[in-house]
């Protein structure tokens, strides 16, 4: 059994479709339009628009509805959390009441309308690794930032950093899966016990964790030396990115959408 | 066709520097005056037991660490001087013991174009290296895969393929078997024995005899120092200093030297293994 295969990352899933040719700043941009579209929803019932634009852009997307709502699932957890604050501390016209806990109409309106939020959030921004290589969202945020990099700001160095650290990912859950195995064989327990004995007993697997990382660091600070790795300056790619026609219209597209259930939100509904 | 030197070490020694830590011990360098060199389309392997200083000497080749004493001459060029280290790295790469610590990007495709993108190459240039690098190592079909669902095996081709795709003339492998079962080892001496037949310069460090059969040359390391340098039969022959350095001989080797010892000479020098069942069976 492996402890950490149940950790699910919106990770890159590849696949020929529209989404996945999309030039990553354009995907980067159409994710912003989107976040901030849906914080400035008002109405619980203009999620069911949302919905639908959900299922076209993973159709779009070419990826089973399964896989996008799996990525979801961690946060379920966080929605159903501030969904029952809301539930329990809003107060207004009572549907019904169990001892002390009265449960109102505003309540519940606003339980939905957060957790649906959240989930919204969530889903929408995992299209973006989901369709996109981590190498090309790193250079899609490099390109982004670039103009900064004038006023001293690291946009390689941290595309960079984030492109290793998802280079490894794999690498340091195996790592971590390993030497959880070698604690259990001399038995250690990481499941039972209170929460304080249960974090103390992930001690023991986070310091050589921590020593594997560093070894690893420094191995792999020397091989990008001797694989010629200068810093940005000078580098060039294999494949340049690429705004095109396609990218301009997806844009354009989205934000006329999210802009009609937005003006929807705010006439149609009450 | 005249022989050129490809790296060349004068009198070479090395400390490392956080090893003067230990309180009143007397510091060993890891390397003390080591003098040899390397002719172009060479096949050299460097042996030698564990922390004799192979992967600080391999080090030495593509000026990752310089020496402390002496000098290091790569195509002529001093590692010591700054401003060849790039022109040094390119003409010489290099393959790490562990494939996991030098692969650095997430799917093989863009792993291999990582060394040529540093170099600053143009786009189609540096796909070309990559088929090139991706074919030579038998990796074309998983091209696209994200290295987490790599083998070891395919690891440590693809830390080949990276330094391939940097088209250095010199490649230095430190254990590049090391972590690889007998198929792989077989599947990456293939590799780099048609690199050799390409006229590509090859150091391989590692600790087994088995694997130096198709070398031209041997050097041996002893505690920082060269104990031997010569070809590789007669390396075979001389089984109590190889088990004095610490190195395993393989038992194909052990056999030939015992019936050689014997008077009974089937083949002039250590055989692969069907040679050895050839001669031994005809
Ligand atoms: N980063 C380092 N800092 C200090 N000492 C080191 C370092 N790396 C290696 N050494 C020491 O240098 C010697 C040679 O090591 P190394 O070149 O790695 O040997 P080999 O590759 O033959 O096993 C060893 O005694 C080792 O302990
Ligand atoms: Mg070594």
């Amino acid at each position: 059994m492996k402890f950490l295969d149940n950790l699910t990352f919106g990770q890159y899933v590849p696949s020929e479709s529209p989404i996945h040719h999309l030039d990553p700043r354009c995907k980067i941009a159409c994710v912003l339009v989107l976040l901030t579209s849906i914080f400035m929803v008002r109405h619980t019932t203009s999620f069911i628009g949302w919905g639908l634009l959900l299922l076209v852009v993973t159709s779009f997307s070419r990826l089973p509805l399964r896989l996008v709502v799996k990525t979801a699932k961690p946060v379920l957890i966080l929605a159903l959390f501030t969904a029952s604050i809301h539930i329990f501390f809003t107060k207004g016209t009572p549907v019904f009441s169990l001892g002390i806990i009265t449960v109102t109409r505003e309540g519940l309106r606003m339980a939905a309308f957060t957790a649906l939020r959240l989930l919204f959030l969530v889903l929408f921004a995992s299209f973006l690794t989901l369709t996109t290589k981590p190498m090309e969202l790193a250079d899609g945020l490099e390109r982004l930032f670039s103009p900064l990099t004038r006023f001293g700001f690291p946009a390689h160095e941290l595309a960079m950093m984030m492109t290793i650290a998802l280079r490894f990912i794999p690498t340091l859950l195996d790592e971590t899966d390993r030497i959880m195995k070698a604690q259990l064989a001399r038995g250690a327990y990481f499941d039972k016990g209170s929460l304080w004995k249960r974090l103390k007993a992930f001690l023991p697997v986070l310091i050589p964790l921590f020593i594997i990382v560093f070894q690893r660091a420094e191995d792999l600070s020397t091989a990008m030396e001797a694989r010629c790795y200068r810093g940005g300056k000078g580098r060039t790619r294999m494949h340049p990115l690429t705004w095109r026609t396609s990218d301009t219209i997806a844009l354009l597209g989205l934000s006329l959408v999210t802009a009609l259930l937005l003006i929807a939100d705010r006439t149609l509904l009450p | 066709m005249p022989s050129h030197t490809v790296c060349e070490l004068r009198d070479v020694s090395f400390t490392y520097p956080g090893a003067a830590a230990e309180r009143g011990t007397k510091v060993r360098p890891a390397l003390s005056g080591i003098t040899l060199s390397i002719k172009d389309g060479e096949w050299v392997a460097l042996l030698g037991s564990n922390g004799s200083g192979k992967s600080t000497l391999a080090k030495h080749m593509n000026a990752l660490l310089v020496p402390t004493q002496g000098d290091c001459i790569v195509y002529g060029m001093s590692t010591s001087d700054a401003d060849h280290v790039p022109a040094i790295r390119n003409a010489v790469a290099m393959v790490f013991q562990n494939p996991e610590n030098q692969i650095v990007g997430t799917t093989v495709e863009e792993d291999t174009a990582f060394g040529p993108e540093n170099q600053g190459l143009p786009p189609g240039d540096i796909a070309r290296r990559v088929n090139d690098a991706l074919a030579a190592t038998g990796l074309r079909e998983k091209r696209q895969s994200p290295v987490y669902t790599l083998s070891g095996g395919e690891k440590q081709r693809l830390a080949v393929a990276g330094a391939l795709a940097l088209d250095s003339s010199c490649l230095v492998l430190d254990e590049p078997t090391a972590m690889l079962d007998p198929q792989g080892r077989a599947q990456l001496l293939a590799v780099l024995a048609e690199l050799h037949r390409g006229g590509k310069t090859l150091v391989s460090i590692t600790h087994r005899l088995e694997e130096i059969i198709h070398c031209d040359r041997a050097i041996v390391l002893v505690r920082g120092t060269v104990a031997w340098e010569g070809a590789v039969p007669e390396l075979f022959q001389s089984t109590e200093a190889l088990r004095e350095w610490g190195i395993f001989i393989p038992p194909l080797a052990a056999l030939w030297k015992d019936l050689h010892a014997r008077g009974i000479t089937p083949l002039p020098s250590v055989p692969s293994l069907p040679e050895m069942v050839q001669a031994l069976c005809p």
